[in-house]
């Protein structure tokens, strides 16, 4: 609670994803998720601009917003920004 | 002179002076360089550690930069789960529900899933209740999906499993039969981890953590190792290897890896076998000891995971949990304590995540 980053509130799961797909250590995951995504690394943990970033990426956030996506199709997007495989993803397809 | 809150391993409060912290921080960094064979932290390490626990807010935290994040044995399930071995909640719900719950109302950088009580012999006689929750999860969620399995070598023991006990060999003195019952049971796990893991990589899982590795000892360790060899290599599905206790005891005392002994291994050599097997992200353990101040055990644990990350190329997600890396063993570890143990672990310790 005290010093994570809060996975969908910020860019957590994307961190964490480049760790276990990619056995990046932290400042190299937060790096390179920064970079795909635009921003810097300072902004990753920033709720606040990582809602609209995580909005008009079309990656998910903690709101339900309708039309916006989730799950699945949030993944798929992510797969994409990454350059990563996500398994449930290409399962899909 | 001033007295500080703060609390004991086993989460009891207790009032220290300044300095009477400052020696329990020195106290246990050098039982982590006497007894954990790690280098001592530096002086400006151990002054900071005595500033995280001498301040007096509640609750402490890192700079923003220096977040990390969080992979999980059993996390989210705890809302539902009443299992007091999980300290779960018993919220009246489901894991699928529980992990969305997890990851839009916690803040859970994964979801997660594990058959009730996680044992991988009984997970394969399940496997397909788990596949049904994967794949309703791997709908709705957006975080990695990590399938939690532990080896558990004593559910292979009669009367649960086919094979004598090999405690009771050792303890009737048969050595022998008992190191070749620890061997012949090596297959078997690696069989059933590789078997649940294709299982859980047909639906979708993005990893599998082999959680409490090495709880039976270095023959249950080196079946790890061998399963995440196996499944890295011919499924490609990434694997988690958290460990059980602090160093690797030596149950058979006499079996390696890769030409490496395994019993009473350290965490920073655990790292480096981890590593060889192909596993992505490595979760040691340092034991707490109720016994000392959090202080005592947050000092050792900072040290042990400040080596285990100059040995490793891998993440480093230490486990911070009750009883384990400097939290309390309570079942409801004080967040004072915690959060002072997370920062000492980033800000010291240098790790990836917990």
């Amino acid at each position: 609670m005290s010093v994570g980053m809060h996975g969908i509130r910020t860019a957590g799961d994307l961190v964490l994803r480049m760790q276990i797909s990619k056995k990046m250590r932290l400042n190299e995951a937060k790096e390179y998720v920064a970079k795909k995504l635009g921003t810097d690394v300072y902004t990753l943990s920033d709720e606040y601009a990582m809602k609209e970033i995580r909005e008009e990426l079309g990656i998910g956030t903690i709101n339900a917003v309708p039309g916006q996506p989730k799950g699945l199709k949030a993944k798929a997007k992510i797969a994409e920004l990454l350059d990563i495989k996500i398994p449930c993803v290409d399962l899909m397809r | 002179m001033s007295k500080i809150h703060t609390r004991m391993g086993d989460g009891r409060r207790v009032e220290m002076t300044r300095e009477e912290i400052k020696a329990e921080i020195e106290d246990g960094n050098n039982n982590a360089a006497t007894k954990g064979k790690v280098p001592s932290l530096t002086d400006d390490e151990l002054d900071h550690l005595v500033d995280i626990f001498t301040t007096p807010e509640r609750f402490v935290s890192v700079n923003p930069e220096d977040l990390v994040v969080m992979s999980t044995d059993v996390a989210p399930d705890t809302i539902f789960m009443n299992y007091s071995e999980y300290g779960g909640v018993g919220v009246p719900t489901d894991t699928v529900t529980a992990q969305m719950i997890a990851e839009r109302v916690c803040g859970s950088d994964c979801v997660q899933n594990a058959f009730r009580g996680g044992n991988l012999k009984g997970t394969s006689v399940s496997i397909m209740q788990v596949r049904q929750d994967i794949e309703a999860l791997a709908m709705n969620t957006i975080a990695p999906i990590i399938y939690t399995t532990m080896p558990n070598m004593g559910a292979y023991f009669k009367p649960d499993g086919p094979f004598d006990n090999c405690g009771d060999l050792m303890a009737a003195g048969k050595i022998k039969e008992g190191q070749e019952t620890y061997e012949a049971i090596v297959p078997s796990i690696v069989k059933d981890a590789m078997y649940i893991s294709e299982m859980v990589t047909s639906i979708g899982a993005d990893c599998i953590n082999l959680d409490t590795a090495a709880a039976a000892g270095d023959a249950e360790f080196q079946a790890v190792l061998e399963a995440t060899e196996k499944i890295t290599k011919e499924l490609g599905l990434p694997v988690l290897i958290n460990m059980s206790n602090h160093f690797v005891m030596g149950m058979h005392g006499e079996v390696e890896y890769n030409g490496k002994r395994l019993a009473g291994m350290m965490p920073h050599d655990q790292a480096k076998v981890v590593e060889e097997s192909g596993a992505s992200v490595y979760g040691p353990v340092v034991n707490t000891n109720t016994k000392k101040s959090v202080a005592w055990n947050v000092a050792k644990a900072a040290a042990v995971m400040k080596e285990c990350g100059k040995q490793s190329n891998l993440p480093i997600h230490p486990n911070l949990g009750m009883g384990v890396c400097g939290a309390p063993m309570a079942e409801i570890p004080p967040i004072d304590a915690v959060s002072r143990a997370a920062k000492a672990l980033v800000e010291v310790g240098r790790v990836d995540g917990f």
